[in-house]
C-alpha cells in the first residue's frame, strides 16, 4: 500500500529555486548565443570601441597592399 | 515508549529570496539610469548588445547589493527597515550571499567587457568594489559622510551605459554622474531625518546621529544648492535641449523649495506633523531623478527625429 508523500513547504521552495536557477542558466546560454551571432554577423570579433593597440581591438595583422596588376599574356606573332 | 519531538522546519530559501538579495528596487533605478546613459550616447549599439550591456550592469549592481547584505547582516538585523532581508531573516546563509555576490560580480564584469568594451567592464568592476568595499566596509560605519562618498557607487551606472556605447568618458557622462552623486545626500538625509531611530540603534554614524537633525537640515539645503548647477548644466550639453532644461528648472525649483522647508523647520514642528515635509521631499527626490533622466530620453528621441537640442 502506497502512502501519500507529504508535501512540505520546503519542497515547494526547493522546487522554485531549482526552476529559477535552471531558467536563469538557459537564458544565459540563449543570450551568449544571440550575442555571438550578432558579433559574428557584424564582423566585430574584438571590441569595436577599444582604442587601437589595446588588447582585444581589431587590428589587421599586416598592412594591406594593393593587388598586383595582372600580367598581360604574351602574344605570339 | 513515546517519542514526541517538536520539529521546526529548517528555513530554506526560495528563488525569490535570492532575487531579494540583489536589491531589485535599487536594480530598477540602475537599469533605468544605465539605459538612459546608453541610449542618449551618440553611438548606437545593436539592440542585443545594448540589452546585454544593461542586463550585466544591473547584475553587477545586484552583486554589490548581495555583498553589502553579507557584510551588513549584523546591522540589518537591528534596523526595522532591513531586518526582513534574506540574510538577517535566516533564509539565506551569509556564506551563500558572499558566494553569489562574488560569482555574479565576476560574470557581470567579464560579460560586459566582452559584449561592449574593456573600459565599461573596468568601470563596472570599480563600481562594485566601491560599493562593497569602500562604502560598505570602510565608510558606512566610520564617518557621517558615508552617504556623500558612497553615493558615487549609485552614480556610475549612466556613465557605464555611456562608455559601453562610446568607449570613452565625456562631459555628458561626467555630468550624469554628478547629477546622481550630488542628489544622493539630500535624498538620503531626508530619509534619515524620519528614520533616525533605526540608524541610531544600529550604531551607523548617519549625520542625524552624530551631528543632530539641525545640522542635517542645513546639509540638505546646502547639498541641494550644490546639486542645481550640475542638473542645469547637463541641459547645455549635446544630450540636453530646451525640453530637458525646462523640466530641470521646474524640478530644481520644487526640490529647492522642499529643501528650504526642511531647513526652516525644527524638531518640534516635524514631530507635530510626523515628518510630513521630510517624507514628501524624500518621495519627490525619487521623482526628481526619474524625470531628469526621462527628459534626457525625450531629448534623445527628439534628436533622432531631427528636433530638440540646441
Amino acid at each position: 500500500m502506497a502512502f501519500p508523500k507529504p508535501e512540505h513547504e520546503i519542497h515547494s521552495r526547493r522546487f522554485s529555486r531549482n526552476l529559477g536557477v535552471g531558467l536563469a542558466l538557459l537564458s544565459f546560454v540563449a543570450l551568449v548565443f544571440a550575442l555571438t551571432v550578432v558579433k559574428v554577423t557584424e564582423g566585430d570579433v574584438g571590441h569595436a570601441n577599444d582604442a587601437p593597440g589595446i588588447l582585444g581591438s581589431t587590428q589587421p595583422i599586416a598592412p594591406e597592399e594593393p593587388a598586383p596588376a595582372p600580367v598581360a599574356p604574351a602574344v605570339n606573332p | 515508549m513515546t517519542d514526541i519531538r517538536s520539529f521546526e522546519a529548517p528555513k530554506e530559501a526560495g528563488f525569490g529570496d535570492f532575487v531579494q538579495l540583489l536589491k531589485p528596487r535599487v536594480m530598477s533605478l540602475v537599469v533605468f539610469t544605465a539605459m538612459v546613459g546608453l541610449l542618449v550616447a551618440p553611438v548606437h549599439l545593436h539592440p542585443v548588445v545594448a540589452f546585454t550591456a544593461i542586463l550585466f550592469i544591473a547584475l553587477g549592481a545586484g552583486a554589490s547589493g548581495a555583498l553589502n547584505m553579507w557584510w551588513d547582516a549584523d546591522i540589518d538585523a537591528i534596523m526595522r527597515r532591513t531586518k526582513g532581508r534574506p540574510v538577517p531573516a535566516g533564509l539565506v546563509q551569509p556564506g551563500e550571499a558572499l558566494a553569489i555576490g562574488l560569482a555574479l560580480s565576476g560574470i557581470s564584469v567579464v560579460m560586459l567587457a566582452l559584449a561592449t568594451n574593456i573600459l565599461a567592464g573596468a568601470l563596472l568592476a570599480f563600481t562594485i568594489f566601491f560599493y562593497a568595499v569602500v562604502y560598505s566596509m570602510w565608510l558606512k560605519r566610520s564617518t557621517p559622510q558615508n552617504i556623500v562618498i558612497g553615493g558615487a557607487a549609485g552614480a556610475f551606472p549612466p556613465m557605464i551605459g555611456w562608455v559601453a556605447a562610446t568607449g570613452s568618458i565625456s562631459v555628458e557622462a561626467g555630468l550624469m554622474f554628478m547629477l546622481i552623486f550630488m542628489w544622493t545626500p539630500p535624498h538620503f538625509w531626508a530619509l534619515a531625518l524620519f528614520m533616525n531611530e533605526d540608524y541610531s540603534k544600529a550604531g551607523v554614524p548617519m549625520l542625524t546621529v552624530t551631528h543632530g537633525k539641525r545640522v542635517t537640515r542645513n546639509h540638505v539645503l546646502g547639498y541641494t544648492l550644490a546639486l542645481i548647477p550640475f542638473a542645469i548644466a547637463l541641459g547645455f550639453t549635446s544630450i540636453g535641449g530646451p525640453v530637458y532644461l525646462a523640466v530641470s528648472v521646474l524640478l530644481n525649483a520644487e526640490f529647492l523649495r522642499g529643501a528650504y522647508r526642511i531647513w526652516k523647520r525644527d524638531e518640534a514642528m516635524a514631530e507635530a506633523d510626523k515628518y510630513k515635509v521630510e517624507k514628501s521631499v524624500f518621495r519627490f527626490s525619487l521623482l526628481y531623478l526619474f524625470l531628469h533622466f526621462g527628459a534626457l530620453l525625450v531629448e534623445a528621441v527628439l534628436h533622432g527625429n531631427g528636433m530638440g537640442g540646441w
